[in-house]
């Protein structure tokens, strides 16, 4: 096996035990992308330069016999909206194409202090806000599974990169599912983690009440391992909770003989692909295996998630994003007075899709709009918030899909918004209820990848690491690896 | 049905500071229309006497101590700006006062 | 209808800078008068991900100033969004609070022509100052462009907002004052308005007396002093009642106080009205304030101006005059009652601050900390008087040196040789020869011309520089006459 097929878990091991050095594995890392990036484009910045030194140091460090960090010498990937202090973060966005932040998100500082080396920034859609890494600003990235097809968004490059071997494991964003789908569509382990778990800042906000950064992972040990790192109070986030998280790998091979698993029928409905929900139910037939009880339920208000989703989001984002004005930083076109330069700024720096949600957005908080829109849907966002809460009194974990579909064709759905919108139907109330979600690769539908959503209450990522590993090591999902082609070839 | 006016559509883009083609006018009223008549069907959702979710965390009172830190120098808090003067970032003519 | 049959409604909303070390949402220094942008961070510069923390000093000031002006505080509260873009507000949004200000329903008491009047406080609320931005012409209209300053970007405010309780300019002039007063006391703010650390922004509209119904009101803005609200209001006042007369149209607008000209100037109305959608703040949990510690900042309050002014009234048996004059500054206040600690004649000492400590402020423009003086300089100079060791016109020179040197007035006294003279025989000697030297100022007193008597005594403190004993000299020269 190569070295860029590795875990993080094996090759800590390797590491730990001078078999193999930190810069051994950054090479073989960053020559693993120069092989399938043109294929894949899962990068928009590299920092291999950086990188080998970083590894250096890590090297050095630990023949110095110094204690090093639990991600010492692991090569990773970060979602181009999390600010890294001196290399460009550009939210994918023509707007921010030069920005070099001044400071370093919270868990770039969490994971540079456990050894973790940048490879580079990852292409995602523009400010996030998209399901196919289609609205970046810079190019489209493909799926590893099939270059024809999406990765996923919006932290499309991140799943990729972790598919392809580009980077041992990465970090996006969710506010709608943009970490959970994508990481169903490059089958690899992807966790959104409960809102307040991790911090939020130095992660340029989408929806501030929604977002959460979370892990890309080969498999479930390392998605633990990840968040281990970076979870926990942040006194530069308000948001985030007080309490100590748990070393998430005590929960790993904890059995699940008896655990409580809910199927809500509204995910298993009309709208969901036949194939993928044949996986699933295949998946969950494992899990009963293993000794789990399984039933289904229901979440009676998820029709309205989509609806609630679209109206918040879109909200908090026409704010938050009107400090991208070309004033203090970005890229600012000129006008003969102030009011111009916003305009053309922002005309000219966002695409298509952010000027529609910064539409929407507005629109739904305009007078008169606030009480029919922003405000009814923050009740209904209540009622979503409720179901949830009712379904964990009879149950430890919720199993759904993560998408209603494999992934789709480059240019499929691109001009048609609201079919895009519903393409993260699974995902989207889960962030309205502030819940974690795990998605898990489980399977394939004519050799594409199917993931499938574990969901607990808040603050039980120990309850999803635990079934998922449960389910891990009962079949080998996570083992398969897509063949990317390059110009014909093929590089497995 | 929400119908979107283009008379909306200018105020909304002028409150988002977006300047649009007619182009994009014509197909935000569209998409805009279509996309709020799908969230409209909210309104057959009762949600009297249903709070309002600002927040999932029941979190309050998250403050800290009134205590100074420095953090950036003004050369880092100007290094981002397109056009910089006398230790100040620099914009064009204010139509109007707020 | 007349001028006399129209009443005028004015409301307040004044703008304070508190004086916390860092600003309201981050760690920055709030310091006046740094170099532009030192004093930032990525927070109060809205860089990309970066996010609010409320510093609970902002929040304890706004309970502390609602608790002052008789407000409820609120159990809930939280903050909100208000959305505008401008060049001065880095995120396109200042945190402010909209629909659950943390102080609501108070008043401020003021004395108008003798009798008390209650302006009724609708609110105090939170919220974070813009950034400063320089004009590089005289002015906003004609400057080409600006440059921009966000060291005041965030710097925490209160504004309080009044009920349209308000009758007149003068009755804005004495709410402001007072407002001050009280806010001076909390030790809040420092409240210097040409810092822009006291703002104050009016709404005034004009109806027939007796009418229930508002009028239309126009926003009346940059009143830059105490002074600048009382003109901008007298003339807003005037041009409404004339318009309302003349039976125009009176539109509701923001209007712009024209210091140099003297007169308000409509601003351009833009199309709509602003637009602001609040929303409530996503990145700042909402607040549950325990009432345990709103009793505590209560019990913490110091004793305000209305409190202090009764007190000085009853315990002093000061004039109402004496007291409102006292108090109007809480440092003058502490004085005068440390000084009547050491001399136990209230009104004595309430006259020598009235009329010297308080008339040598001012001619010097300074503040009573910035001077050397003590209660114990006050007291002396008292005491040497009252003892006739010093004549009163000798103790407003002694009083005057030790107002710039702070040096001891017994000291300065004997130093000099300004020691009365109570000498009966030198001075019966210098009445005889004032007298020799003035036979027709003698006549005239003779022919009943009063004033006489002060020219003579006049030539006696003259021959003696000062320093006779002015009721010796009185009582000598009566005798003699």
């Amino acid at each position: 096996m190569e070295l860029w097929d590795l875990t993080v878990h094996e090759l800590s091991r390797l590491l730990a035990t001078g078999e193999v050095s930190a810069v051994e594995v950054t090479q073989a890392a960053l020559e693993r992308a120069q092989q399938v990036e043109p294929a894949v484009r899962a990068f928009v910045t590299s920092t291999a330069d950086q990188a080998v030194v970083e590894a250096n140091t890590v090297d050095a460090a630990r023949a110095r016999g110094e204690q090093v960090g639990p991600l010492a010498g692991i090569p990773m990937a970060l979602k181009d909206n999390i600010c890294t202090r001196g290399v460009r973060t550009t939210c994918c966005s023509r707007l921010l194409e030069k920005f070099a932040p001044s400071y370093d998100a919270t868990v770039v500082r969490r994971l540079q202090e456990a050894g973790a080396i940048l490879m580079g920034k990852t292409n995602m859609d523009e400010f996030a806000m998209g399901s196919s890494t289609e609205n970046s600003a810079f190019f489209p990235t493909h799926n590893p599974w099939d270059l024809e097809r999406v990765p996923g968004g919006s932290s499309g490059g991140s799943a990729a990169a972790v598919a392809a071997g580009e980077a041992v494991f990465s970090l996006g964003s969710d506010t709608g599912g943009s970490i959970r789908q994508p990481a169903a569509f490059c089958s690899v382990v992807g966790l959104k983690p409960s809102y307040g778990r991790v911090s939020r800042f130095g992660v340029t906000a989408f929806a501030s009440s929604l977002d959460q950064v979370g892990p890309f992972t080969k498999d479930v040990t390392d998605c633990a391992l990840v968040l281990n790192a970076i979870a926990g109070k942040d006194e530069l986030d308000p948001t985030s909770v007080v309490d100590t998280p748990p070393d998430y790998r005590q929960f790993l091979g904890k059995d699940i003989k008896g655990l409580r698993i809910g199927l809500p029928r509204e995910y298993f409905a009309e709208g969901i692909d036949d194939e993928v929900k044949e996986v699933i139910m295949k998946a969950v037939g494992v899990l009963e295996g293993l000794g789990a009880v399984v039933e289904e339920t229901s979440l009676p208000h998820t029709e309205y998630a989509p609806s609630v989703y679209y109206i918040l989001a879109p909200a908090e984002a026409s704010s938050n994003m009107g400090r991208l004005d070309g004033v203090r930083y970005g890229r600012r076109v000129e006008a003969p007075d102030v009011d111009t330069l916003y305009n053309r700024t922002r005309s000219q720096g966002f695409g298509a899709e952010v000027r529609r949600r910064l539409m929407i957005g507005t629109y739904a908080l305009s007078a008169g709009n606030y009480e029919v829109f922003y405000q009814k849907a923050q009740q209904v966002r209540t009622l979503i918030v409720r179901d949830f809460e009712q379904a964990f009194t009879q149950y430890d974990v919720l199993l759904t899909p993560t998408s209603p579909t494999t992934p789709f064709k480059i240019g499929e759905k691109i001009d048609d918004p609201l079919q895009m919108y519903l393409s993260d139907i699974c995902t989207i109330p889960v962030n309205l209820a502030g819940i974690p979600g795990l998605s898990l690769p489980c399977g394939f539908s004519q050799g594409l990848p199917v993931g499938m959503q574990l969901l607990a209450k808040p603050f039980a990522e120990s309850t999803l690491l635990q079934v998922a590993y449960a389910f891990e090591q009962n079949t080998d999902y996570h083992k398969q690896r897509p063949q990317v082609t390059v110009g014909g070839e093929s590089n497995a | 049905m929400v119908k979107i006016t283009d008379v909306e559509v200018e105020k909304i883009a002028r409150l988002s500071q977006l300047e649009l083609t007619s182009e994009e006018k014509r197909m935000f009223t569209q998409q805009l229309s279509d996309i709020l008549t799908f969230a409209q069907h909210l309104a057959q959702v009762n949600t009297d006497g249903v709070p309002p979710t600002i927040s999932v965390l029941d979190l309050v009172n998250v403050w800290r101590d009134d205590e100074v830190k420095e953090w950036l120098s003004r050369e880092e808090a100007l290094a981002e700006a397109a056009v910089v003067e006398d230790g100040c970032f620099k914009v064009p003519r204010i139509m109007d006062e707020e | 209808m007349r001028k006399e049959d129209l009443e005028t409604v004015i409301g307040l909303e004044v703008h304070v800078e508190l004086s916390t070390e860092s600003k309201a949402f981050c760690r920055c220094s709030t310091a006046f008068g740094a170099e532009p942008n030192t004093q930032v961070c990525p927070v109060c510069l809205g860089l990309p991900g970066a996010l609010p923390v409320l510093n609970k000093r902002v929040l304890e000031y706004a309970i502390k100033t609602g608790l002052a002006l008789n407000c409820s505080i609120a159990s809930q509260s939280k903050f909100d969004r208000k959305n505008y873009f401008y060049p001065d507000l880095p995120k396109a949004y200042q945190i402010s609070q909209f629909d659950q200000p943390i102080a609501y329903d108070g008043y401020v008491d003021i004395t108008v022509d003798g009798q008390a009047r209650r302006i009724g406080v609708k609110r105090v609320h939170m919220e974070e100052d813009a950034g400063k931005l320089i004009h590089t012409g005289d002015d906003i209209a004609t400057a080409t462009s600006s440059l921009v300053d966000l060291n005041r970007a965030g710097v925490p405010l209160i504004e309080i907002v009044t009920e349209p309780d308000i009758r007149s300019p003068e009755e804005a002039r004495l709410y402001l004052t007072k407002l001050k007063t009280i806010i001076q006391y909390l030790g809040v703010s420092d409240c210097k308005m040409e810092e822009g650390s006291l703002r104050c922004d009016a709404n005034l509209s004009v109806r027939p007396r007796g009418s229930s119904k508002l009028g239309t009101k126009s926003e009346i803005k940059n009143m830059n002093s105490f002074r600048a609200v009382f003109r901008g209001l007298s003339f807003e006042e005037e041009r409404q009642k004339e318009a309302f007369l003349a039976g125009e149209e009176i539109v509701q607008e923001t209007r712009h106080w024209d210091e140099s000209r003297g007169i308000t100037v409509g601003m351009r109305s833009k199309e709509e009205a602003q637009d602001y959608r609040y929303f409530p703040d996503p990145d700042l949990p909402p607040l549950a304030i325990d009432p345990t510690w709103v009793e505590d900042i209560r019990a913490d309050l110091p004793e305000l101006p209305d409190v202090r002014v009764a007190r000085f009234i009853k315990e002093y048996g000061l004039p109402d005059y004496d007291a409102e004059v006292l108090t109007t500054s809480q440092r003058v206040a502490d004085f005068y009652d440390d000084c009547v600690r050491l001399h136990a004649d209230p009104k004595a000492v309430s006259n020598w601050i009235m009329s010297e400590v308080l008339r040598l402020l001012n001619a010097e423009g300074k503040e009573l900390e910035e001077t050397p003086l003590t209660p114990e300089h006050v007291t002396k100079v008292l005491k040497l008087m009252d003892e006739g060791v010093i004549s009163g016109r000798i103790a407003k020179d002694v009083f005057e040196e030790t107002f710039h040197t702070g040096r001891d007035p017994e000291e300065i006294v004997k130093e000099r040789g300004l020691v009365q003279i109570s000498d009966e025989d030198e001075l019966g000697r210098i009445v005889a020869e004032v007298l020799e030297a003035n036979p027709n100022v003698v006549e005239d007193y003779r022919n009943g011309k009063d004033k006489a008597l002060g020219y003579l005594i006049g030539q006696v403190m003259k021959a003696t520089r000062g320093k006779a004993n002015p009721q010796m000299v009185n009582r000598l020269f009566k005798e003699k006459l």
